[in-house]
């Protein structure tokens, strides 16, 4: 079977006309149909191959589920009574997961209901926002599975007591295992969350990740979003997380990738209203013959907002970092402050770095900077520190890792920060 | 305990040093004294085993082993200590898990189990006091915005911690004013024994009335040219470089 009839037989299984989401994903499966995997030739996949990842052998759809000591051995140390949303194999688990806050505070259901609730207006006004950004076949692949998505909603005013950790469990027990995770985010005024999102390749073979993750924040929203990717060099990743400020709100996000065959990561942060802020973070630490290629987008709608973002790189071996970050500063968006910077250090001598702002303005009145590095550990540095005894293995570590610190600050819950700092440190390889 | 023979050293195309003889023995101090540019910070680059320098000739002996062969890690671990004309800022990196880490690191190379961190906090105190150095100060990034005399204080308590048998001061007068100066000398000074040595360059004399050295050597044009006691040291001060310069062109006239 090819990969084509593969996918076909997952999506007439999946799909049910009495679902809200029915239309949607049909939509998005004729657009699939159409457009194909993109190839390299496509300007936003120049440096990412994608296409030799879906192999025939790859398997689609549910699957037997983890028992529940798998999914709490797999738990971020600090989080395990906090709110958890399971995804296994792409499709959200109800009974796996966990709400920690109250009903007046949280909602979690999956994206069907939802779309056929109170929320179905929702639903059907911003899911599949993200396209307008990415009109290619891979989220459009993702569009049509998203009945096997979550929705959630944070409600008016309130403050999560817990961040939502999303786990997304991918078995690869019986070969390459193809997940496609939906989630859509709702946000609402006043409300503040945060949202940590992990992945876990659970058996020995090889998997591969196809995710669309929408967000919306509305006025006066506080959204604190973390990515960490670390499920080994078996699994690969595309991944899109858009978020939209729908009103004045504040969006911080970090994507931390320690691991990863081929990543590509999309960002996008839309700005829709008038004094919006959005912090973008990333570290991307590489070994190997792996790939990571954060894609971001800012778009600036309207006048006044403003968004900084940092993204590190450490390529080691033959791996390879790509950074693209557009910004659009559109007519009306006077007063636009948008930062940006990407700093990358190549330790291996067969590494790479690609790194390409992308600056789009069409104001007059706007404060814009980009600016990117690529190079190696200061010799200056290096060289003091193993002038005190400290071995050049411990001095690289050292300085790799007040390198990514920078990074790592930026993530405010603790117990995220202290697990990411861990593994960071674990894959340095500082010893004494 | 240092017995540099013949030492050339070049950087790219350019020779800098072009045959240094010098012994030191346990428990002296020498101070080597010259003009811009004689080679001084290359002679304590080579020594510390900075990677820049290419060393074309001559042997360098640091108690019983050939200083050339080990890597400047290895030179740190066997005793030889480089005081940095200019120490680098390392942000991010912690003062406190930088000496930590080398402490260790020397320990395990000596066979010694590490510090806990009870033990270290006490030696750490203990030697705190004798550049009266801040805790604030070493919670800080490495360096990092330190001013020029919190660099060199701090350069004087890492070499207090790690305890060298030779140390290098390259420059550490520099950028000091009398009251920093008074604090390194003096914890140079308490750190002075019979089992360990010292080699003091400079600029300036200056330096030179707190830190008494057994030995003065004048470096001019990558040369030894003159040496004696502490009153070379005085002789220069008070007729300048340009006295010896005369006398070499005409000694080789």
């Amino acid at each position: 079977m090819d990969v084509k009839t593969i996918l076909q037989d997952t999506y007439t299984a999946s799909s049910s006309a009495q679902s809200g989401l029915s239309a949607f994903q049909q939509e998005n499966w004729t657009n699939f149909s159409n457009w194909g995997l993109p190839a390299l030739k496509h300007e936003e996949w120049r440096y990412t191959r994608i296409r030799n990842l879906f192999s025939d052998k790859l398997i689609a759809g549910q699957h037997q589920l983890p028992a529940k000591e798998t999914i709490s051995s797999f738990m971020l140390p600090g989080l395990e009574s906090a709110n958890s949303i399971i995804f296994v194999n792409g499709y959200f688990v109800h009974e796996l997961s966990h709400i920690q806050d109250d009903e007046s505070s949280l909602i979690v259901k999956s994206l069907e209901t939802a779309s056929n609730d109170e929320d179905a207006l929702f639903v059907k006004q911003n899911l599949g926002h993200s396209a307008r950004y990415h009109t290619d076949g891979i989220n459009a692949l993702n569009g049509a599975f998203a009945a096997g998505g979550v929705y959630m909603r944070v409600k008016k005013g309130k403050s999560l007591t817990a961040p939502v950790a999303i786990y997304h469990f991918s078995d690869s027990s019986n070969g390459l295992r193809f997940s496609q995770p939906r989630v859509l985010v709702n946000i609402e005024t006043g409300a503040q969350a945060t949202v940590v999102e992990h992945y876990i390749n659970w058996g020995s073979g090889d998997t591969l990740t196809n995710e669309v993750l929408e967000i919306c924040t509305s006025q006066d929203a506080v959204l604190n979003y973390i990515k960490i990717q670390d499920e080994g060099n078996a699994s690969s990743h595309t991944g899109t997380t858009h978020i939209r400020q729908l009103a004045k709100s504040l969006t911080h996000a970090v994507t931390i990738t320690l691991s990863g065959n081929v990543v590509r990561n999309n960002l996008n942060m839309v700005m829709e209203a008038e004094h919006g802020e959005s912090h973008m973070y990333g570290l991307y630490l590489l070994e190997g013959e792996t790939l990571a290629d954060n894609h971001t987008i800012v778009d600036n709608a309207m006048p006044h907002c403003y968004s900084n973002e940092l993204y590190k790189g450490i390529m080691d071996g033959h791996s390879t970092g790509v950074f693209n970050g557009k910004i659009f500063v559109r007519k009306d968006a006077q007063k636009t402050n948008a930062y940006q910077s990407n700093k990358n250090i190549l330790i291996g001598s067969n590494s790479a770095a690609n790194t390409k702002p992308q600056l789009e303005i069409f104001a007059d009145d706007v404060k814009c900077s980009h600016g990117c590095t690529i190079g190696k550990l200061d010799e200056d540095a290096l060289f003091y520190l193993r002038a005190r005894g400290i071995s050049i293995e411990n001095a690289q570590a050292l300085l790799l890792h007040a390198f990514a610190m920078d990074i790592l600050d930026q993530i405010k819950d603790e117990h995220v920060r202290t697990f990411a700092d861990k593994l960071i440190s674990n894959r340095l390889s500082f010893t004494i | 305990m240092l017995k540099i023979e013949n030492l050339q050293a070049r950087i790219e195309e350019k020779e800098i040093l072009k045959g240094i003889n010098l012994e030191i023995k346990p428990g002296e101090v020498h101070a080597i004294m010259g003009p811009n540019g004689s080679g001084k910070s290359t002679l304590a680059s080579v020594l510390a085993g900075r990677e820049d320098y290419e060393v074309t000739g001559g042997s360098i002996d640091f108690l019983g082993k050939d200083l050339l062969e080990l890597s400047p890690e290895d030179r740190a671990k066997e005793g030889l200590f480089l005081a940095f004309q200019y120490p680098v800022e390392i942000p991010g990196v912690s003062t406190t898990n930088f000496i930590k880490t080398a402490v260790n690191e020397k320990r395990k190379y000596q066979g010694l189990d590490p510090l806990d961190a009870a033990q270290f906090l006490r030696t750490m105190k203990e030697k705190m006091k004798l550049v009266q150095i801040d805790q604030s100060l070493l919670s800080r990034s490495l360096n990092e915005g330190f001013s020029g005399g919190e660099k060199k204080r701090n350069e004087i308590f890492q070499m207090a911690m790690l305890e060298p048998k030779l140390a290098i001061l390259d420059e550490t007068d520099s950028g000091l004013d009398i009251d920093a100066l008074r604090i390194v000398a003096n914890g140079v000074n308490e750190l002075r024994s019979s089992n360990n040595s010292f080699l003091v360059v400079t600029h300036y004399q200056r330096l030179l009335d707190y830190i008494v050295p057994d030995f003065v050597h004048v470096l001019y044009n990558g040369r030894i040219v003159r040496s004696g006691t502490k009153e070379l040291a005085l002789e220069l001060e008070e007729k300048g470089y340009d006295f010896i310069k005369a006398e070499v062109e005409k000694e080789t006239v």
